[in-house]
C-alpha cells in the first residue's frame, strides 16, 4: 500500500493533467486570416494543439480520422510548391480530401473575380479554402464572401500566419520559450508577409524583435509595431537567440529598391564569419526556398545552427492544428445555427 | 443545467477495494503481468490505469508499462460536443505489437469513446488482443461493446450522470450519481 | 401656387435667419420669411421641431454622364442629390469625353435640360482632354455658362501650363478648382503612407503628394492673382499652407469631404474598398485637424466628392478597386452626426459650409433663403436616426463609406424651384 501512496503523492504534485484540459480560451474563429487579430491565448492554443499533432506525425501511422468527409481546397494564385504541399499533407493526415486549384489550371485567367471563384468553389460543398494570393487583403475579402472557412496561406505583403506560427513553434520547441527571446528578422522586410506575421506573433508572445534590411526595404513606421530597426546585420545578430532569414526575391523588384545580389550577400548575407560574432547556439531559420549565396551561405544553411528542415516538419503539425481548429469552430457554429433553426419550427 | 447529487456509490476505501479486485482479476485472467500493457483514456482513465499498474506491481512485483490515449482526434462528434476538447498528446512510448493491451476508462456509457480508443490503438500496431477494464458500467450502450472487467454496474436513467472523482484530478476519491433537476 | 412652411427653425446666416419662422413660397420664389405668416396658401407644410435651411450646394459631384452611364447619370445623380438635401450640384468634367469645349458643354446642357431633377452647374476641364497641355478657351466656355474650371482626377503637372491657365482665368474672372496631387510621388499607392499601410502591406501615398502640390498651386495663385479653390483637402499640412495663404491675402478657398473628417486610415483594417478614395483617408491626427479647420473657417466648404462606381469595380481586391465613394445622400447626415452632435459647429456654420459658401465661391445665386431667391429649401429632422444600407440609395451605385452606420438627421422634405420634389415621412 505504501507504493500506491507514493504514486498518488507523486501524481498529486503534477496536476497538469486536468488543469490543462480546462480550456481557458476557446477557438471560435471560422477563419485564420492573420496573427494581428489573434490574442496571446489564441496563439498559445494553436501552438499547444500543434504539439499534439507533432506527436501524431511521428507515429508509424501518421493519419488520424479527425477531418474525414471534409474537403479542403488549396486555391493558389501564386506559385508555391512548399506551402501548398505542406497544407496538402496536413489535410491528408487529418483524413480530409484535398483539391488543388492554381492559376494555371482554373478560370482565374479568364477574368473571373476572386469572389465568384470562391462562391463556385463553395458550391462544390467545400469546407475549408486555403488561399494564397498576390494582393494584400485578398484572404479577408474571400472570407467575408463565403461560408466556408478561409485560411490565409499568404496575401500580398500582408500576412502569412501559418509560416510565422511554424517559425514560432520551432523556436519554442528548440529554446523552450518565446517570452524574452531576441529574434532578428533579416531581409526584404518591406515586401514580406512572413516578416509581418512574425512581428505580430512574436511581440504578442513577449519576444524582442529586431528587423534588419537595407534602408529602402524597411517600411515606414515599422518601429511603431514594437520592433527595433537596423541596417547593420552584425548588430542584428549580436544579441539574437534566433535569426529568421528572409528569401530575397530579386525578380519582384519593380521599384528598383533592391541592392544588387552580390552587394546584398556582401552586406546582409548570413555567413559563418558573421555568425562568429553571434551567440554560439543562435538558431538560423528560413521560410524557404533558400537562395544559397544570396541571403545565406551554404555552410550556414547546412550547418549546426540551421533548423530549416525542422521548420518544414513543424509546418505540417502547425497546419494540422489550424485546419483542426477552424473545422471544429466552423462545425460548432453550424450546429448552433441548426439548433436555432430547429427551435423556430 | 441544474444538477443535484442523488447518491454516493463509492468512497475512498470502496474505490481502493474495487481497483484492487480488478487488478487481481486482470492478473488472474492473463496469468500474470507478462506481455501486459495498460493504456488509459485521458483524463481519468489514465489515472486509473496508473493506479492499476501500481496495484499489479504490489501483487506481481512487476509494473506493466502504462500509456495514455487522447482520443479527441478519433471522436465522431466534433460538432455536437458543447465544449471544444483540447487536443493533448497521446503518450504510448512502448511497442504494442503482439502485446496484451488492457484499455482502461472510468465510465462505460454509449461505447463511443471506446470505439474511438480502439481505432486509435490499432493505428499504433497490432496487439495480441485488447481487453477493456472500466470502473463503472452505467448501461445505455449505442455500440456493441462490452467490458471484460467492471468495477461496479450501476443502472442509471438518462437524466442522471455518473461522476468519478479522483484525488489526482479532483482532490477526492469518490463516485457519485448526479441527477438533472430540469 | 403658394406653399407655406410653418413653425420651422429657419437657419440661413446669409439672410441672418436663426429662429422659428414661417416661409411663404410664391411662384417658385421665396416671397416672405417672417414670424407667424397669416396668408392664403395652396399647400401647408408643418415644420414644427424641424430645421429649415436652404437647399445644399455640393460643389464636387461626379455625375459620370456622358460616358459612364452604368455608374450614374444626370438623372440618377440629381435624384440622389434631392434625397440628400442637395438642390444644386457642380458637375465635374472628367467624363468620357471630357467637358472641355463649347460643343461638349452644349451636349451636356441638353442632357441636363431633359433629365436633371435638380440644379446642375457645369464646370469644364482646365486643359483640353484633361491632358495638362493646352488650356481651354475660357472666355467661350464662360459665355456658355461654365462656372469653374478643373482637371479634377488629375492635377495640371506643368507649372507653366497652370500659370497660363490661372492668368487667363483671372482675366475672365473664372474660378479654378485645384485637384492638388503630384502623381510622381503617389506611384502605385492605394492608402495613406504610414503605420497602417505598413501593417496592411499596401503601397502608401505620401502626404507630400498632396501638400507639395497645394503649395505650388497657392504660390501660383498668389503670383497671378487668380482665384483658386482647393478640392478635397485631406491632411493637416495642406490646412496649414491654406491658412498661411489666406492670411497673406491669396484668393483661395478650400473644401473637404465628410469621409475625411469622419474616418481615418485605421478604419481600413478590413480592406474595405468603400474606404478607398483619392486622396486617401489620412491619420486620425489629420482627421482632427480637418475638424478644427472647419470650425475655424480655414476650410470654407463641405463637398461630397460623390464618385459612383459599379460593384464590379469595387468588390475586387483592394489594389485593383477604383478610387472614390458616393456621398450625396449621406453628406448632410454625416455632417450633423459628426459636427453638430459633437458641438463643433452650430447649425448656422453648417449651412454656411454646405450652402452659402459653395454658392458664393461659385458665384451662383443659390444656397440662400433671401426673399426673392429661388425656392430651394430643405426641411430636416435633426433627431431622426437611420442606418445606411445598400438599398437606401437613389444613386445607381452604392459604394458608400458609411454603409452600416447609424446617422442622425434626415431630410424629410426637399423643395426645389418651389415644388416639393422629395418627401420622407
Amino acid at each position: 500500500m505504501s507504493l500506491l501512496k507514493e504514486e498518488l503523492e507523486r501524481n498529486l504534485n503534477k496536476p497538469e493533467v486536468d488543469k490543462a484540459s480546462l480550456r481557458k480560451v476557446a477557438w471560435v474563429r471560422k477563419d485564420l486570416l492573420g496573427l494581428q487579430e489573434l490574442s496571446r491565448e489564441e496563439l498559445e492554443l494553436i501552438l499547444s494543439t500543434a504539439e499534439s499533432f507533432k506527436e501524431v506525425i511521428s507515429r508509424e501511422i501518421k493519419k488520424v480520422p479527425t477531418l474525414r468527409g471534409k474537403t479542403v481546397v488549396n486555391l493558389f494564385y501564386e506559385p508555391s510548391t512548399r506551402t501548398r504541399t505542406s497544407f496538402e499533407v496536413a489535410a491528408k493526415r487529418l483524413s480530409a480530401d484535398v483539391i488543388n486549384i492554381s492559376t494555371d489550371s482554373s478560370s482565374v485567367r479568364k477574368g473571373e473575380t476572386l469572389i465568384d471563384t470562391g462562391k463556385n468553389i463553395e458550391a462544390l460543398k467545400v469546407d475549408i479554402i486555403v488561399v494564397r494570393h498576390n494582393y494584400s487583403g485578398a484572404a479577408a475579402m474571400l472570407a467575408r464572401n463565403v461560408h466556408a472557412s478561409v485560411i490565409n496561406a499568404g496575401d500580398g505583403w500582408h500576412e502569412h500566419p501559418t509560416q510565422a506560427l511554424l517559425d514560432i513553434f520551432t523556436l519554442k520547441e528548440k529554446l523552450g520559450r518565446i517570452e524574452g527571446l531576441n529574434v532578428s528578422i533579416v531581409g526584404d522586410i518591406a515586401h514580406s508577409r512572413v516578416a509581418r506575421s512574425n512581428i505580430w506573433g512574436l511581440t504578442k508572445l513577449g519576444a524582442h524583435v529586431t528587423v534588419c534590411a537595407p534602408p529602402l526595404l524597411i517600411p515606414v513606421s515599422i518601429e511603431e509595431m514594437g520592433v527595433k530597426v537596423t541596417s547593420d546585420v552584425e548588430a542584428a545578430l549580436k544579441e539574437a537567440d534566433a535569426v529568421n532569414v528572409l528569401r530575397m526575391q530579386f525578380e519582384r523588384d519593380t521599384e528598383n529598391a533592391f541592392p544588387r545580389q552580390l552587394e546584398y550577400f556582401k552586406n546582409f548575407g548570413i555567413t559563418v564569419d558573421r555568425l562568429k560574432h553571434a551567440k554560439k547556439n543562435i538558431l538560423v531559420m528560413h521560410p524557404g526556398p533558400i537562395n544559397r549565396g544570396i541571403e545565406i551561405s551554404s555552410e550556414v544553411a547546412d550547418g549546426p545552427n540551421s533548423v530549416i528542415l525542422e521548420q518544414v516538419t513543424n509546418g505540417i503539425a502547425v497546419r494540422m492544428a489550424v485546419l483542426f481548429l477552424v473545422a471544429q469552430a466552423h462545425d460548432q457554429l453550424r450546429s448552433k445555427a441548426r439548433t436555432r433553426g430547429a427551435k423556430k419550427i | 443545467m441544474l444538477m443535484k447529487e442523488k447518491s454516493r456509490i463509492m468512497d475512498k476505501d470502496g474505490l481502493v477495494r474495487t481497483l484492487t479486485r480488478m487488478a487481481h482479476e486482470i492478473l488472474e485472467k492473463n496469468k500474470g503481468t507478462e506481455g501486459l500493457v495498460i493504456v488509459g483514456v485521458r483524463t481519468r482513465g489514465a489515472v486509473l490505469a496508473e493506479r492499476l499498474a501500481v496495484l499489479m506491481e504490489e501483487i506481481d512485483q512487476y509494473k506493466p508499462p502504462v500509456g495514455v490515449l487522447d482520443i479527441t482526434l478519433y471522436r465522431d462528434d466534433l460538432s455536437s460536443i458543447a465544449q471544444q476538447p483540447v487536443v493533448h498528446k497521446t503518450e504510448i512510448d512502448f511497442d504494442i505489437q503482439d502485446k496484451k493491451v488492457i484499455l482502461v476508462d472510468d465510465v462505460l456509457y454509449t461505447g463511443r469513446t471506446i470505439r474511438a480508443a480502439l481505432d486509435e490503438i490499432v493505428d499504433f500496431g497490432r496487439p495480441l488482443f485488447i481487453q477493456l477494464a472500466v470502473l463503472l458500467d452505467r448501461g445505455h450502450r449505442e455500440l456493441p461493446i462490452r467490458a471484460d472487467y467492471v468495477g461496479k454496474n450501476i443502472p442509471t436513467s438518462l437524466k442522471e450522470t455518473v461522476e468519478v472523482r479522483l484525488k489526482e484530478t479532483d482532490g477526492v476519491d469518490e463516485v457519485v450519481v448526479m441527477e438533472n433537476m430540469e | 401656387m403658394k406653399i407655406l412652411i410653418k413653425n420651422g427653425f429657419v437657419v440661413d446666416p446669409s439672410s441672418g435667419f436663426n429662429d422659428v419662422m414661417d416661409i411663404l413660397i410664391e411662384n417658385s420664389l421665396i416671397s416672405r420669411v417672417e414670424k407667424n405668416i397669416q396668408d392664403a396658401f395652396d399647400t401647408l407644410i408643418d415644420a414644427t421641431d424641424k430645421i429649415v435651411m436652404p437647399g445644399l450646394v455640393d460643389m464636387h459631384v461626379h455625375l459620370r454622364e456622358p460616358g459612364r452611364e452604368d455608374k450614374e447619370t444626370v438623372s440618377s445623380g440629381t435624384k440622389a442629390a434631392l434625397r440628400g438635401g442637395v438642390t444644386s450640384v457642380l458637375a465635374m468634367p472628367n467624363t468620357t469625353p471630357a467637358i472641355d469645349s463649347v460643343e461638349q458643354v452644349k451636349l451636356l446642357k441638353k442632357i441636363v435640360q431633359k433629365t436633371a431633377h435638380a440644379n446642375v452647374f457645369l464646370s469644364s476641364a482646365i486643359t483640353k482632354g484633361r491632358m495638362g497641355q493646352e488650356v481651354v478657351d475660357i472666355v467661350a466656355l464662360k459665355n456658355e455658362g461654365v462656372v469653374a474650371l478643373t482637371d479634377d482626377g488629375d492635377s495640371v503637372d506643368s507649372t507653366e501650363v497652370m500659370r497660363e491657365a490661372l492668368m487667363k482665368a483671372r482675366d475672365a474672372n473664372m474660378l479654378i478648382i485645384c485637384h492638388s496631387e503630384d502623381r510622381s510621388l503617389v506611384k502605385n499607392g492605394v492608402i495613406n503612407l504610414g503605420l497602417i499601410s505598413t501593417q496592411l502591406g499596401l503601397r502608401g501615398i505620401p502626404k507630400e503628394s498632396e501638400y507639395k502640390r497645394v503649395e505650388r498651386d497657392l504660390q501660383l495663385a498668389s503670383a497671378t492673382g487668380a482665384a483658386i479653390h482647393i478640392a478635397h483637402v485631406s491632411c493637416c499640412e495642406s490646412i496649414a499652407l491654406i491658412a498661411e495663404a489666406k492670411a497673406k491675402g491669396t484668393r483661395v478657398t478650400a473644401e473637404t469631404a465628410p469621409h475625411y473628417f469622419t474616418l481615418c486610415d485605421e478604419d481600413l483594417m478590413g480592406y474595405d474598398t468603400n474606404l478607398k478614395m483619392n486622396p486617401p483617408l489620412r491619420t486620425c491626427k489629420d482627421r482632427e485637424a480637418l475638424r478644427v479647420a472647419l470650425r475655424d473657417g480655414i476650410l470654407d466648404a463641405i463637398a461630397s466628392d460623390h464618385a459612383p462606381h459599379t460593384e464590379n469595380e469595387k468588390e475586387i481586391e483592394f489594389d485593383r478597386a477604383e478610387f472614390g465613394v458616393i456621398g450625396l445622400e449621406t453628406e448632410l447626415a454625416v455632417s450633423i452626426t459628426e459636427l453638430i452632435e459633437t458641438r463643433l459647429l452650430d447649425w448656422s456654420a453648417l449651412v454656411q459650409k454646405m450652402a452659402n459658401n459653395p454658392a458664393k465661391i461659385l458665384g451662383i445665386l443659390k444656397g440662400t433663403l433671401k426673399v426673392g431667391a429661388d425656392a430651394d429649401i430643405i426641411i430636416v429632422d435633426s433627431k431622426r436616426e437611420w442606418t445606411v444600407t445598400k438599398e437606401c440609395f437613389a444613386s445607381m451605385s452604392n459604394n458608400s463609406s458609411f454603409l452600416g452606420r447609424t446617422l442622425k438627421g434626415k431630410v424629410v422634405c426637399t423643395i426645389y424651384g418651389g415644388k416639393v420634389v422629395f418627401k420622407n415621412t
